[in-house]
């Protein structure tokens, strides 16, 4: 597997040039910003704002949210606007391609919504808790594009599809279900946070083994069912 | 050995329900091909499965012996335009190109992506973002990047769209340069004038079937056996329709409400005559309808004619487990 630098510059100008990239810029400017008057308000103990601050908007809705957007995005669009038969039409391995992809899906899902969440976590407590966060959320980052960029190829509404998983099954199942939690990219960034730092501002009940097992697994899954999909690509005739 | 061979055995293609393509026999060689039929028969999903973007519900589609499907290495030898304007109009048309040169991993991607655009006389304009360009330019960049490896097959959907009748001769002498070099070019289109124009072999698809096959002129000729129907509307129909059925090329003209209604022996010197005609008795022609153009009707009547008619060659449909019965295809001959 190699990376095809032509893809990703041109999946970059692409993500950038379309008007759904705007939607990536307020959400961690506004968790910034929150945080920020919180770190200095007396009113509320950091334990309390941290854990629903970050916790549950940050790593819970905007970390899924952005990796939601822009996994979709990547390959999702080009197939609904069609310009992805000029890169299918190429003899190219399926793999190199969806692996360019989920490359940008990566570093920009880092740079609009694990970046900002590190500085959150310095803003909040320690560089330690900080550190553990960015590598959290990183980590979280990495296995839900993949994810995403995989579900853009296995239903014409991967958003849809996308939003039921991060809404339905990881924010209200999962809290009602232990058992889901195995199966929730969030609990993975939440407890691999746990584990690096001490503070226990941010606390999560699954091993990290679990965490950076299923991380794995659903990074390499992800990237082995899209490259598949991807290899048997339909182009819908006039007649679909 | 790799000589550009596009092969469908007895390949179909549905739907659900819908049969798009329906037991489909042919074999597209080097030269120019047009792959002719009306909207909606069935074309696209032909050029589709041959370009691996669709695989066939049933059958084989295959190129120089290798099936088209989940295969990537074929687009070494394959060139592809849609008729979808799949491009980022962020890219300026040099970009665009040579994304398509690096993508094929040449040697000398920038060298490729010039000869592309020289090719197609968009060396002009390719510092522009494609956004600007209009519908014809699009397209000639879109044939720069499918011809910019070189490729052995070119498949082309409605290549003609949006090109003005410059651009389309320009096209035109391009694909017959091509063909002359040995490649295998398929087009589609559903204009009949332009397959005359670029002539060569035509495969004809009707709802989903091989209707008609082989040397176009053939084929045209079988077609005049039936006589063209024209809806004509003039300032006195009357005297008009006493001065047509003096003409040789006129075998019957009627008169009713909607208009006068001439069958035509020839197409081309009548529709030359009639304005002739016209002129000459001082008649102002306001309306002038083809009324049986439409290839459906011409080609119903080919595969009509196919059960009485003796054919050379006719191509034989594979005879095992077809969706449902079809007629044979009429042949035009070898090509």
């Amino acid at each position: 597997m190699r990376l095809n630098t032509t893809i990703m510059r041109i999946t970059m100008r692409s993500m950038l040039s379309r008007k759904r990239a705007l939607l990536l810029i307020p959400m961690p400017l506004l968790l910034i910003v929150l945080t920020v008057l919180c770190a200095n308000s007396s009113s509320i103990a950091t334990a309390e704002w941290v854990e629903v601050l970050i916790g549950d908007l940050g790593v819970a809705v905007v970390l899924p949210l952005t990796a939601l957007i822009i996994g979709t995005s990547v390959l999702g669009s080009e197939i609904e606007d069609g310009t992805i038969t000029h890169i299918l039409a190429k003899p190219l391995p399926r793999s190199e391609i969806v692996l360019s992809k989920l490359v940008v899906a990566f570093v920009l899902t880092m740079v609009t919504a694990a970046v900002p969440l590190g500085i959150t976590g310095a803003i909040a407590g320690s560089n330690s808790f900080a550190v553990a966060l960015l590598v959290g959320c990183t980590v979280a980052a990495l296995a839900y594009s993949a994810f995403f960029v995989a579900l853009s190829l296995l239903t014409r509404r991967p958003l849809l599809v996308g939003l039921i998983y991060v809404l339905l099954w990881e924010s209200t199942l999962s809290a009602l279900f232990k058992g889901i939690r195995n199966l929730s990219i969030q609990q993975y960034a939440i407890s691999i946070t746990d584990r690096i730092d001490n503070s226990d501002l941010l606390i999560s009940d699954l091993s990290v083994t679990v965490a950076v097992v299923m991380s794995v697994v659903f990074t390499v899954v992800g990237t082995l069912v899209a490259s598949d999909r991807l290899r048997s690509f339909n182009l819908t005739g006039e007649a679909a | 050995m790799n000589t550009g061979v596009i092969e469908l055995k007895s390949a179909s293609r549905w739907y659900g329900n819908v049969v798009a393509v329906n037991d489909i026999t042919m074999t597209i060689g080097p030269g120019v091909t047009g792959l002719l039929g009306p909207n909606g028969a069935g074309k696209t999903t032909v050029l589709h499965m041959m370009a691996g973007f669709l695989a066939p519900s049933q059958g084989e589609v295959t190129l120089d012996g290798r099936p088209t499907w989940r295969n990537p290495e074929i687009y070494r030898h394959l060139g592809l335009v849609t008729e979808r304007e799949n491009v980022h109009g962020f890219l300026t048309g040099w970009d665009f190109v040579l994304a398509s040169a690096r993508l094929h991993r040449l040697r000398d991607p920038e060298a490729a992506a010039r000869r592309a655009l020289h090719i197609v006389e968009m060396t002009e304009a390719a510092n522009r973002r494609i956004s600007t360009y209009s519908k014809g330019m699009r397209q000639r960049t879109r044939v720069a990047a499918a011809l910019v490896h070189d490729p052995r097959v070119l498949l082309l959907d409605e290549p003609f769209n949006g090109m003005d009748p410059r651009q389309r001769l320009h096209m035109m002498e391009l694909l017959h340069t091509m063909a002359r070099e040995g490649r295998t070019i398929l087009f589609s289109s559903h204009i009949l004038e332009e397959v005359e124009q670029l002539s060569g072999t035509v495969q004809v698809i009707v709802a989903g079937r091989l209707a008609a096959s082989g040397d176009y002129r053939r084929i045209r000729r079988l077609m005049t056996n039936r006589p063209h129907v024209f809806t004509i509307h003039s300032s006195d129909d009357r005297r008009l329709a006493t001065a047509l059925i003096r003409l040789e090329s006129v075998s019957g003209v009627s008169l009713g409400q909607g208009g006068l209604q001439v069958q035509a022996n020839d197409y081309g010197s009548f529709t030359r005559a009639l304005t002739k005609t016209a002129r000459q008795e001082q008649i102002r022609l306001r309306q002038v309808l083809p009324a049986d153009e439409s290839l459906e009707s011409v080609f119903s009547y080919l595969v009509a004619a196919n059960d009485g008619a003796a054919l050379p060659n006719p191509v034989q449909p594979a005879p095992a487990s077809r969706p449902t019965p079809s007629p044979q295809p009429v042949s035009g001959g070898a090509r």
